[in-house]
């Protein structure tokens, strides 16, 4: 996007609370949340070459350590936060020393068995999740004083954290870390050949990826003041997934476009379509014929051709 | 003189079949060797195993003295290791300077880095441009890998490894593939390389390998069956049985 796009989505973004109705203010948050969520996925998926299903255990761990934190330990946001997020990267730490013990299929199959594990875990252990029922009473914090109960005031809080986090995901992936990484996906050989330490450089993006998912997962939590078992499902990581690869993994942009899909999807067309699900898959499997590396590279494939005439 | 490479009673085997069959080397630094044999003798896998790409059943591999038998590739490579590969193995979708860069930050500690833009590293990209300068390659040094032809493509694969300024260079075929002219350009450069590399090459292309090489090492099902001069190798009986065919 040039400088122009630019600017025009940041005004677009700025004054949307002033223009929208609380409906489409909190479905633009819920997008922010969808989008890091995504992004977050994509570093691993796009950028490390290494599909994951377990994606919502980030968002769900972050989640329910805020929620019990808060409910069960009485303790602040301010503190909570923290914790939620060094907890679940140190939890993402052990899931991606186990899981990257094999690539491909295989990683693929250890990440779906261990977010099964934490699901199953939210399920069984009533004591601190309570189970089925979920965890409700749950606040948002009010950063320097500002209350964030209002849809545009948790609207502009999202918007910020969200900036920042694709920002810093933006930094990683065009740092010199971030081209490692690619090689490691495209050339792992070569790579190790070349000294360059394939096994780590996997695991710190495994780790730095779920820390963005926990990003996520903290606003998730904020946003909707409840958490219940389901934000961990297999159903959570897949929409996660499709976000990722319907909007173009590997790129910046994809993931946010994709993560915005299929939100829409769940909460706009949902009111007006009860087979929404089916609707998503036609839309997915349309993407996948006509534009097979997503929507994203697709336009602008488009665009250049458009232009060129 | 503490050899540059040092191989003891080396042995591989897949699946009971034996691919390198107590093999023991050694490379001076400096020295220029040529590793000849027929299909199937174990040369790629010899390389494989001193790169550390493969773990061996038994014996010791001494990289300028220390032993190295244990340590994973990316390690080998901090001590003075570099390899060419005979089916080429680049970054397709990236430029050159790319594919250098890429080689250069495998040994630098700025591969760490995940906040400052790679493009803001201007003398890795300096430097990457001067080495595909020495495999005359300036000129392409923007284009992406996938647009350049297969005989740029074996330059770049010499130029990944000399970007890292390595002590001892395994070079597998690099002539594989190339025509005449070409053939002539990458002897050219390999002749080129500077005297304090120990350079180590697999080739099947005797004429324009044997005049690169002081000494050549045969090899026949997994061992050493010749080793020695060019004039020593070629006089041999052994030699003309397996390899010359006659």
């Amino acid at each position: 996007m040039n400088r122009t796009g630019r600017v025009a989505v940041a005004i677009a973004l700025a004054v949307l609370p002033l223009v929208a109705g609380d409906f489409y203010i909190n479905l633009s948050s819920q997008i922010f949340v969808a989008a890091i969520f995504a992004a977050s996925l994509n570093l691993l998926v796009g950028y490390g070459g290494l599909t994951s299903l377990g994606h919502a255990s980030w968002i769900g761990l972050a989640s329910y350590t805020s929620a019990w934190l808060y409910l069960k330990m009485g303790v602040g946001h301010m503190i909570s936060a923290p914790m939620a997020l060094g907890g679940t990267t140190l939890v993402a730490g052990i899931f991606g020393w186990i899981a990257l013990r094999a690539t491909g299929l295989g990683f693929l199959m250890i990440t779906l068995a261990l977010s099964q594990v934490v699901w199953g875990t939210a399920y069984r252990w009533a004591s601190v999740t309570n189970g089925d029922n979920g965890l409700t009473g749950l606040t948002r914090p009010a950063p320097f004083g500002i209350d964030l109960d209002g849809a545009a005031a948790f609207y502009y809080f999202a918007l910020i954290i969200t900036a920042f986090s694709l920002w810093m995901m933006a930094k990683f992936v065009n740092s010199p870390f971030g081209a490692a990484l690619r090689g490691t996906r495209d050339q792992p050989r070569r790579m190790s050949a070349l000294g360059h330490d394939v096994w780590l450089i996997r695991w710190i993006a495994f780790v730095y990826s779920a820390f963005w998912g926990a990003v996520a997962g903290l606003l998730y939590v904020y946003y909707n003041k409840y958490i219940h078992p389901t934000a961990l499902s297999l159903t959570n990581s897949a929409e996660g997934l499709l976000g990722v690869i319907a909007g173009g993994s590997g790129t910046l942009a994809g993931p946010v476009v994709g993560a915005a899909i299929v939100v829409i999807m769940k909460n706009y067309v949902s009111a007006y379509i009860e087979r929404w699900n089916m609707l998503l898959g036609f839309v997915f499997v349309a993407i996948v014929l006509f534009m097979p590396d997503g929507l994203v590279p697709g336009l602008r494939r488009l665009w250049a051709r458009w232009r060129a005439k | 003189m503490t050899p540059a490479l040092q191989i003891g009673g080396l042995r591989k085997a897949f699946g009971g079949l034996p691919a390198t069959d107590n093999v023991s080397l050694e490379v001076m630094p400096g020295e220029r060797r040529l590793i000849i044999g027929p299909n199937g003798a174990g040369k790629t896998t010899l390389f494989n195993l001193i790169t550390g790409d493969l773990s061996p059943d038994a014996g010791t591999i001494r990289l300028f003295g220390e032993d190295v038998s244990r340590l994973r590739p990316h390690r080998r490579a901090h001590r003075g290791l570099a390899r060419t590969y005979q089916i080429i193995t680049l970054f397709s979708g990236d430029t050159l300077e790319h594919n250098i860069a890429l080689s250069q930050l495998g040994l630098s500690k700025h591969r760490w880095n995940m906040f400052r833009p790679l493009a803001d590293y201007a003398d890795l990209y300096g430097e990457a441009r001067r080495v595909l300068g020495r495999v005359g390659l300036e000129h392409l040094a923007r284009r992406p890998i996938s647009e350049v032809s297969y005989g740029e493509k074996r330059r770049v694969e010499i130029a990944m490894a000399l970007a890292q300024n390595p002590r001892l260079l395994l070079l597998d075929e690099p002539l594989a593939g190339l025509s005449r002219e070409e053939r002539v350009g990458v002897t050219g450069l390999i002749a080129g390389i500077p005297r304090e590399v120990s350079v180590l090459m697999i080739e099947h292309d005797m004429d324009t390998a044997l005049d690169l090489a002081e000494r050549i090492t045969v090899l026949h099902y997994g061992s050493v069956i010749v080793e020695g001069t060019r004039a020593e190798v070629v006089a041999d009986p052994k030699t003309r049985e397996v390899y010359l065919g006659d």
